[in-house]
């Protein structure tokens, strides 16, 4: 253990978690011992964890502020669906037609990663903000026009509704406009969300502690100390961008799977704003808190809803009261002197034995 | 032609006065204050309940709406963004997001999912020039834009309080090293924001007027783009980015696509920002090194 | 250090949450009493048992059936999913509020048959639908009103179909929310239906020379509807001259969609939209003084009952509806009386959707008790009540009375028959065409 570097150190804990969770819930699924609610949110929570470790990337490591994230997500989903629906009567296996779904879903959320950052990284603070959030509405609007079918003859486009597609009768509606994608079969299983979980925290760990990730980072702190070392800033902004668009693409394809229907308006500006919860309660840059910020924030609206009607009301209160008690110096100061205080007690004890 | 003009600018009179609030408390906190459209929501409630209810008379309503409004913006401003005076502004940020939630359900809890049909607040004649007309909705909202921007300008720029502020928005320990008290100084920008907000709950309401718990959402984002649009922090800029959205969304709408209408307005900023990274009249960021 | 505290502190409190909660809804399956939004009716229907059961106009007929030859014994457990916040929030409030006020009465028909109703949001969302969903299976749900907007339905109806769990949706229109799912039942019309019949309407009665139509084209209701209406208008050679949309991010300025409209000399346009959007719409046609006619569907009843909405700009407007809250047979009267004590509103069709929902499911269970001497629902599991429904609703000699329509009997597909009934705005009113 003593060989390892500390950031080695962190990645592999990182890896624990996302095993032991997978594990504890595994066994309590095979055992039939978990409630259909929170099985039912094992693949969204898994989705929301991969969403908020690839901003985490943008925000936390890259530190551009980014409202747009749901936009790829929704390109991933769509895409992905779309694969998924034109290979049903190709492949046979499932996983493969999972895998393939995501792959497509990553590559053209990557592709739109690439078309967007082009421009936006050019900006700084709040107006990359709001260009980020302006493509983000740019996507669902487009996607709503959008009309995708699939008959012998290959994909059929169209931008103004679903007859002027002009396929066979044997064809597939894929992408219906604002009606979304309908009748999607199910693919994803929590197992393959959580190896995506794994592949996506192996990806963003290795990139971090990587010579490209040093850059990303010296660029965030001071970029023009970075520039002047010979640093190539738009080359690793745009890289940051572009593989944590990809990402939020995989785990659009993934989240589309789970469900039989996903429309555009789903991956609006509140679900950005949602994924930046996360990131910004699990500690900007800090990875393993966006994941545990995601699961627990993606659990805390179900566990409410014994409060019936004061729902809503009390999640806001309490993500008020969160964001108070872990950023404000004499809250912070408080919880240090809770802690010490236990360190304290803790040590004495041990120094009795 | 000049149809969709007078429209375009009394929707983007609208946006404008949405904007004035959000760039102020900007210019001033440095925090992008997603509640705001929210506080509008709250303000035309206010206005709704007073001439509907209580049956106040127009002005005395839309006085009571402002009052509540600013007091409302007291509040927030000392329970949920004073205590993150010293942390990221990301973090006010999502704290924003937190009251923008909570003003919201708590008015579904109050004034029921159901809408509300607002009642026209300025019943006026229409302007009529030729065979073009104006409603009198627009030109109030866009006297009003004209009247507020013209104060908060002065405001800032002659008055000791306005002084303040611009100090603070420049630095705030330098301003603190100078005997301006800060926390009250960034209080009365939220004060301040707020009642416009009020303003704008009531012009909004009263140019489209049905009014539910999400009626201030998705005004706000535009809102918020419009000041972005016109130079984040400058009054001016806001009042400019308001009306070109407005024209812009119209005119989109009307020669292009109305599908495609956010998409085009959306474009056309990205284009704008591309050519001009500040905003229309924004300030340029000079580097230190 | 701190923060790796922090974290495993978070990490142990989310096992233990998460534990808890495995464990909490092992329990609720026994015991139902604690959890969710339980409409707790069974104390008072107790005492006021006979009473209610005399002066219900509604509730009469049912009454009539449940002493037939077999009884109907023992509590169902009966969900509802729909926005009860967020932006849709008014069609599920009103859903949940109508068939709140139809369980109600049933279980005052009766101390031996009571139906527990519990409520979950979905804010509109398929996610939330099926989170909601899934809380109602662990609560020990029999059966499922809902879900009341279409892209929820689509979402959860797959998954009720998976799991063998009945589901009547009371205004989910799309016919994707039935189609290749024998379990689920839609209440309302569907969009087809709607589209065709008011192009037919239209058509028929020679309404208009020149028709344009509204949509919005984020909705995923008001695109169906506009698909099957622009299809079954090239068919019958109307003369559609403007097609514009709006979407629920730019739906406060109509003037350019209006304009065109106008420009193009449509005398009538047509609306299949909610009726909020709507309002606005008439409100800015009436200024920029454009004298032309309306045609909604479904989704614009609700106008009259805008709160400070002025009736007269409404003055005219045709909408195809199953429902209208003046309408003067009894149990209209009885359900509008008791809505507007419960909520202070004028019910909307949503909220005699969601009515005739619960009554539908009652005289299903009471039908079944019927044929076969008597039936106890304790202790059914929802994968037999689901059989023992759809073969009631796929009966042709199956047939409901509600207030949203007489005799709805339904097909095996899914999909409701009743009349579309035309109305027209006069003086404020709805009156019949």
């Amino acid at each position: 253990m003593k060989k390892l570097s500390k950031s080695a150190r962190s990645s592999f804990i990182n890896y624990g978690i996302v095993l032991v969770f997978f594990l504890i819930f595994q066994i309590m699924l095979s055992l039939g011992r978990l409630s259909s609610s929170l099985s039912g949110q094992l693949i969204p929570i898994c989705t929301y964890v991969i969403m908020a470790l690839s901003l985490n990337l943008v925000v936390g490591i890259s530190g551009e502020l980014s409202l747009g994230h749901a936009g790829f997500m929704s390109v991933g989903a769509f895409c992905g669906v779309i694969m998924a629906t034109c290979m049903q009567n190709v492949i046979g296996a499932s996983w493969l037609r999972l895998i393939l779904s995501i792959a497509a879903g990553a590559l053209c959320a990557a592709a739109a990663g690439t078309i967007i950052g082009v421009p936006v990284l050019r900006l700084r603070g709040d107006y990359l903000a709001i260009v980020t959030l302006a493509f983000g509405e740019i996507i669902k609007n487009i996607l709503n026009c959008l009309y995708v079918g699939v008959d012998g003859h290959g994909l059929h486009v169209s931008m103004k509704d679903a007859v002027s597609l002009g396929m066979e009768a044997d064809g597939i509606t894929i992408i219906n406009g604002p009606m979304g994608a309908l009748g999607i079969k199910k693919l994803s299983t929590f197992v393959s969300a959580v190896i995506l979980v794994l592949i996506v925290l192996f990806i963003i760990q290795n990139l971090v502690n990587s010579r490209s990730g040093r850059a990303i980072k010296a660029i965030r702190d001071n970029r023009i100390a970075a520039e002047s070392c010979g640093i190539n800033v738009m080359k690793y902004k745009m890289m940051a961008f572009v593989v944590s668009a990809a990402m939020a693409g995989a785990a659009g394809a993934l989240y589309a799977l789970n469900y039989s229907t996903v429309v555009p308006k789903k991956f609006d500006f509140n679900t950005s704003i949602l994924i930046l919860v996360f990131v910004v309660l699990g500690g900007i840059g800090n990875l393993r808190g966006s994941m545990i910020a995601a699961a627990v924030l993606t659990v805390l609206p179900e566990m409410l809803r014994q409060f019936q009607d004061y729902r809503m009301l009390i999640y806001a209160v309490v993500l008020i009261l969160v964001m108070i008690l872990t950023n404000n110096c004499n809250a912070k100061d408080a919880m240090i002197r809770v802690k010490d205080a236990v360190l304290r007690r803790n040590r004495s004890q041990e120094a009795d034995k | 032609m000049l149809n969709y003009l007078i429209n375009g600018i009394s929707l983007g009179s609208v946006y404008a006065i949405i904007a004035l609030g959000y760039t102020m408390v900007y210019g001033i906190a440095k925090m992008l204050n997603f509640a705001h459209g929210d506080v509008i929501m709250v303000g035309g409630y206010i206005s709704f309940c007073a001439t509907s209810y209580l049956g106040l008379p127009v002005i005395p309503s839309v006085l009571l709406s402002i009052f509540v409004c600013t007091v409302l913006g007291i509040v927030i401003e000392r329970l949920a963004y004073k205590p993150l005076r010293a942390a990221t502004s990301l973090a006010v940020l999502i704290t924003a997001i937190g009251v923008s939630y909570f003003l919201q359900n708590a008015a579904l809890l109050i004034w029921s999912s159901n809408p509300k049909a607002y009642p026209n607040m300025v019943a006026l004649p229409p302007l009529v020039i030729g065979n073009t007309q104006i409603s009198a909705v627009s030109l109030v909202t866009i006297i009003a834009c004209i009247v507020i921007m013209v104060a908060l300008t002065l405001f800032t720029n002659k008055t000791k309080m306005g002084k303040a502020m611009r100090a603070v928005s420049e630095d705030k320990d330098a301003a603190q090293l100078m005997g301006i008290n800060v926390n009250a100084t960034i209080s009365l920008t939220f004060a301040i924001g707020s009642g416009l907000a009020a303003v704008a709950g009531v012009l909004l309401c009263s140019a489209y007027p049905t009014l539910m718990p999400t009626t201030g959402a998705m005004p706000g984002i535009k809102a918020f783009t419009a000041a972005v649009f016109g130079g984040i922090g400058s009054i001016p800029g806001a009042m400019l980015g308001g009306i070109l959205l407005g024209i812009i969304e119209i005119f989109g709408k009307a020669y292009i696509s109305t599908q495609l209408s956010d998409a085009i307005v959306f474009s056309v900023l990205i284009l704008i920002l591309l050519v001009k990274p500040t905003g229309l009249l924004g300030r340029k960021i000079s580097e230190k090194v | 250090m701190k923060k790796k505290l922090l974290a495993m502190l978070l990490a142990t409190a989310m096992v233990c949450s998460v534990t808890a909660c495995g464990g909490d809804s092992a329990g609720t399956a026994d015991n139902s009493a604690d959890a969710g939004e339980t409409t707790e009716t069974t104390d008072d229907a107790a005492t006021t048992d006979d009473a209610a059961a005399a002066d219900d106009g509604a509730a009469d007929d049912a009454a009539a059936d449940a002493t037939g030859s077999g009884s109907l014994t023992g509590t169902l457990k009966l969900g509802v999913i729909g926005p009860l916040t967020g932006a849709a929030a008014l069609y599920g409030n009103a859903v949940d509020s109508g068939s709140a006020i139809a369980v109600e009465e049933i279980n005052a028909i009766s101390s031996d048959f009571q139906i527990e109703l519990n409520s979950q949001d979905d804010e509109h969302d398929a996610e939330k639908s099926v989170n909601a969903y899934n809380n109602l299976k662990d609560w020990g749900a029999q059966a499922i009103i809902g879900c009341v907007t279409t892209t929820p339905c689509v979402a959860v109806a797959s998954e009720a179909n998976a799991d063998r769990m009945f589901m009547l949706t009371p205004s989910a229109s799309a016919t994707d929310v039935t189609k290749g799912k024998d379990n689920v039942y839609q209440l309302c019309f569907s969009d087809p239906n709607q589209g065709s019949a008011s192009a037919q309407y239209i058509s028929d009665n020679g309404l208009a020379e020149k028709v344009a139509v509204i949509y919005n084209n984020s909705d995923a209701y008001s695109t169906g509807i506009y698909q099957t209406f622009q299809t079954a208008a090239e068919s019958l050679g109307m003369d559609v001259v403007s097609v514009t949309t709006f979407t629920d991010d730019t739906a406060n300025d109509f003037s350019v969609q209006l304009t065109e409209a106008q420009n193009a000399g449509a005398d009538l346009i047509f609306l299949p939209i909610y009726y909020t959007p709507a309002s606005l719409i008439m409100q800015q046609a009436a200024s920029m003084s454009y004298d032309v006619k309306f045609f909604g569907v479904d989704g614009m009843d609700g106008i009259l009952s805008l709160e400070g909405f002025d009736t007269s700009l409404a003055e005219g407007v045709m909408l195809l509806t199953p429902f209208s809250a003046d309408a003067t047979d009894d149990k209209t009267v009885s359900f509008v009386g008791k809505y507007q004590t419960a909520n202070g509103e004028i019910p909307s069709q949503f909220a005699a959707d969601g009515y005739d929902c619960a009554y539908a499911m009652y005289a299903a269970l009471t039908y079944y008790a019927d044929k076969n001497g008597g039936f106890n629902v304790d202790g059914v599991s929802y994968q037999d009540l689901c059989e023992i429904l759809i073969s009631v609703f796929s009966d042709p000699s199956f047939s409901v009375d509600g207030i949203t329509g007489e005799g709805m009997t339904w097909t095996a597909a899914g999909e409701v028959n009743k009349a579309p009934k035309a109305v027209v705005i006069k003086d404020g009113a709805y009156a019949g065409l």
